[in-house]
């Protein structure tokens, strides 16, 4: 594995908070003249380390005033592909999240709509139809805090 | 209040966050200045943030991503907030969301390897204050994760 150090963490940790600044804004805050910043940015994002970026928008302003997080336990297994489900359920918009877990469930869905009743449109039409669904458990997103992480 | 344009704006910076100006500009039919206004106006209201980078934590080595799902003793008055600011000093802990729901509170854990994450579980996380149950989701899978809003 290729070593990262305290430097590059530092830049890292700058570009997850806010990745329009630029290499010479970056540069300053570590200490790093503006092509030594961006030498270490293009070896963090070749390395995949960097695996992109997203926008952070105000869920609630744009009209989704309600994210729930779905554990989905597959009925028949074995009978069902795990590629049909996973393609069907990442096609729905309302879906934003899909991970593969082990444990109680076989999935963890993250979905967002308007409001309650939007939220169980999209649970009874789009995901409780879909082939091999079994047991499914919602829960309902109050708070979330992203934290820095070991950088 | 948004209007139409503002969404068609979102829309396209959230399918490609890399946009430059121009580019983005053509796409929604404005020009460079009429674009840096809206843009502007939607940061100012914090409607838009970012875009931030992503960090891909198995190129830095986090083989493990655990997701823990934790209820807690609830006839204790603080138990919410004692237990969500000792897990903001555990650094592998890199999402703390709160639920209404079967799930109190859930945790995103990373680790190195399994040994690793082992010694973050034992000394730390069931150090936490007021913890009633704890179930773990091992995380298999990223199918789905650009977070994309149906806007």
């Amino acid at each position: 594995m290729t070593e990262f150090d305290e430097i590059d963490l530092a830049l890292l940790r700058l570009l997850a908070d806010d990745a329009t600044q630029s290499a010479g804004a970056l540069g300053r805050e570590v200490g790093l003249s503006q092509p030594a910043a961006w030498r270490r940015i293009k070896r963090l994002t070749d390395h995949g380390v960097i695996a992109g970026r997203r926008l952070d928008l105000d869920r609630e302003a744009l009209g989704f005033g309600v994210t729930v997080f779905l554990g989905v336990k597959l009925a028949t297994k074995g009978r069902v592909s795990l590629d049909d489900f996973e393609r069907a359920v990442s096609a729905i918009p309302e879906v934003q999240t899909v991970e593969h877990v082990l444990g109680l469930y076989d999935y963890r869905l993250r979905v967002v709509a308007r409001d309650i009743s939007d939220f169980e449109r999209v649970l009874r039409r789009r995901i409780m139809t879909m082939p091999g669904v079994g047991d499914v458990e919602a829960n309902v997103l109050l708070s979330e805090e992203r934290r820095p992480g070991p950088i | 209040m948004l209007d139409d344009l503002d969404r068609r704006i979102l829309r396209q910076m959230q399918a490609d966050p890399t946009l430059g100006g121009s580019e983005l500009a053509d796409r929604v039919g404005l020009s460079a200045a009429r674009l840096s206004r809206r843009v502007e106006r939607l940061r100012d209201q914090k409607i838009l943030r970012g875009p931030r980078a992503v960090i891909n934590w198995r190129a830095l080595g986090y083989e493990v991503e655990v997701s823990l799902r934790v209820t807690l003793d609830k006839t204790q008055p603080r138990a919410f907030d004692d237990f969500i600011d000792a897990a903001r000093d555990i650094r592998e802990v890199i999402e703390i969301q709160t639920f209404v729901g079967r799930v109190d509170v859930r945790l995103s854990v990373i680790a190195r390897d399994m040994p690793h994450y082992q010694g973050i579980y034992r000394d730390q996380i069931l150090a936490l204050p007021h913890i009633a149950d704890i179930e773990a989701l091992m995380h298999v899978a990223r199918i789905k994760s650009d977070e994309s809003l149906p806007l």
